[in-house]
């Protein structure tokens, strides 16, 4: 256990440094493909998250349930729907999407979009009340109170944004459902370790690991330092 | 404040570009002027690494790029029913007897065989070594119920649990009621894991050749080869294209390029060296000249009864105009 790790260790900053031509290939495509996920899902779901956030309407604890149960969805669940969809023989089978790096953005972008959604929205609930009425009483309109409040809520907008690309990056289930993991063309860092496993190379599998874990920890402390900034 | 905001923008301008250049990339990478095949294959053949070579050699020669989903053999048929595949490289012959009768599948070629084998701790608690396949899966069950072995059962309808299945009842025993007991474990997962578990619990398993091999050549298990080399545990794979009239769009042209390819003596050659080296045997065996050239009556013999329909690796009803490939 101990000496697999070890020798992932070495194999990962070997790799690295080496600049493997497949490793890199994987990890560049995870980089766009969780990248533009995160994109397109932030598209609409930060306009949903803060209205859901923002607003008061009958049927917000309802929605907001839906949401939060939605962030509890299996990958390779939500992948099989969405091959049955995108199959040749699927109801969106003529836009031939199944096994192109566009079938996983798309396929991600609907898993992170709940963790978008009720991350923002609570970002927005926990700043709402005083800042609101503060700025009010300073004499702010409506929409002006609005802005004062997102202002105060980014960091953890951004925080939610930053998740939800790590929840896409690090999903197996879609990215080998829609992408098949087709070499040079739709294998990227989860489906090489789900690979490799399966071909016994366990160092190989831990080195990936490493890799993946190290452009999460990077991101995470990025954003960690921009909230400091903020603050 | 500025300064935040500056750096925002910086992000996301980052963000946008990478997402651009990306796309660019793939769509010059998906618009080059190469074919593309996808071919669903079985995972045993894939995951040894047999196909890398394949795929090396032909993309070398033709202007098709070979696009693989590593799946089991159940799977990959479900994919090619559905139109989601051009080919599909299988090892369970009833189940591919069935995609050929049901229209789904044309132009079926056996490729290349090899031997399951039957897996055990070095002790060997059950005592089958030297044993035929038969009184060696009573045996097991015999020591099991006493509490003294323990058998790993893939159950993921696998081609390799199809096989499993098949072996129980020529033993006298039913699958379905030997899994209820308790010697008896599912693994519910891929050929790799299980051999893994089987290790952990000093259990035996039914694997094929190619993983056993490389996971005991890495030095991951200890186990042993029992069984082997018996009619019972032969193991044949073969290529099939879909067939074009199911499915409009299809790439059936370079189906049958892919076909003739394997089928070929330099691909034949290829996968009988296939890590030859490595493991002091094949891992792999190749089927065509063997079918033809009766070096090994005996076995072209076995391959003939298990994995022909009506004496024929293809019915002159399925071979939809190419019967060049069966000359």
């Amino acid at each position: 256990m101990v000496s697999e790790i070890v020798e992932g260790v070495r194999r990962a900053i070997e790799l690295i440094f080496t600049g493997d031509p497949a490793v890199l290939d994987a990890t560049l495509r995870s980089l766009y493909i969780s990248g533009t996920a995160t994109l397109l899902a932030a598209t609409w779901s930060l306009p949903l998250g803060i209205l859901i956030g923002s607003g008061s309407f009958r049927g917000k604890r309802t929605v907001k349930g839906i949401f939060n149960a939605l962030l509890g969805v299996p990958t390779v669940g939500l992948g099989l729907i969405l091959y049955l969809l995108l199959s040749k023989s699927g109801p969106l089978g003529v836009f031939r999407l199944l096994y192109t790096p566009s079938a996983i953005i798309i396929g991600q972008a609907i898993l992170i979009t709940p963790i978008i959604v009720t991350f923002c929205a609570s970002a927005m609930e926990s700043v709402e009340p005083e800042i609101k009425d503060l700025a009010r009483t300073l004499g702010a309109s409506e929409g002006e109170a609005r802005l004062a409040v997102l202002r105060e809520a980014a960091p953890g907008v951004a925080l939610a944004v930053v998740a939800s690309f790590n929840r896409a990056i690090a999903e197996l289930g879609i990215a080998l459902m829609l992408g098949g993991n087709i070499s040079g063309l739709t294998r990227v860092l989860t489906t090489t370790i789900a690979l490799e496993t399966t071909r016994g190379n366990f160092e190989l599998g831990i080195a990936l690991t490493i890799i993946l874990l190290s452009i999460v920890f990077i991101l995470n402390f990025a954003t960690n330092m921009l909230k400091r900034e903020w603050s | 404040m500025r300064k935040i905001t500056l750096i925002w923008i910086a992000i996301v301008a980052l963000a946008v570009i990478a997402s651009v250049a990306g796309t660019t990339y793939y769509f010059t990478v998906a618009m080059r002027e190469r074919r593309r095949l996808v071919v669903s294959t079985t995972t045993s053949l894939y995951d040894t690494g047999l196909l890398d070579v394949i795929e090396k050699e032909f993309e070398k020669k033709y202007p098709v790029d070979l696009y693989f989903i590593s799946v089991g053999t159940g799977q990959a048929v479900q994919h090619a029913k559905r139109g989601d595949a051009d080919v599909i490289l299988v090892h369970a012959p009833p189940v591919e007897q069935a995609f050929l009768t049901e229209g789904y599948g044309v132009c079926r070629k056996v490729i290349a065989y090899n031997f399951f084998v039957i897996v055990g701790p070095a002790d060997d608690p059950a005592g089958i070594k030297g044993l035929n396949l038969v009184s060696a899966l009573r045996k097991v069950v015999e020591t099991g119920r006493s509490g003294n072995a323990v058998w790993i059962s893939r159950g993921d309808n696998s081609g390799t649990h199809v096989k499993e299945k098949s072996l129980w009842n020529l033993a006298g025993f039913d699958w379905s009621t030997l899994k209820d007991e308790s010697w008896f474990i599912e693994s519910g997962t891929g050929m790799g894991k299980t051999l893994l578990i089987a290790n952990e619990r000093n259990a035996y398993t039914l694997s094929d050749i190619g993983t056993y091999l490389k996971y005991y050549s890495d030095g991951l298990i200890g186990l042993q080869v029992f069984v082997s080399r018996e009619k019972e545990l032969l193991n044949v794979y073969s290529v099939i294209a879909v067939n074009p009239e199911k499915n409009v769009d299809v790439n059936f042209e370079d189906a049958i390029t892919f076909i003739k390819f394997l089928t070929s003596d330099e691909c034949q050659t290829l996968i009988e060296n296939f890590k030859k080296e490595e493991y002091g045997r094949s891992l792999f065996y190749p089927a065509v000249n063997l079918m033809k050239s009766g070096v090994n009556p005996e076995v072209a013999g076995w391959i003939r009864d298990y994995a022909f329909f009506n004496g024929s690796e293809c019915p002159p009803a399925y071979r939809d105009g190419h019967p060049e490939l069966y000359e």
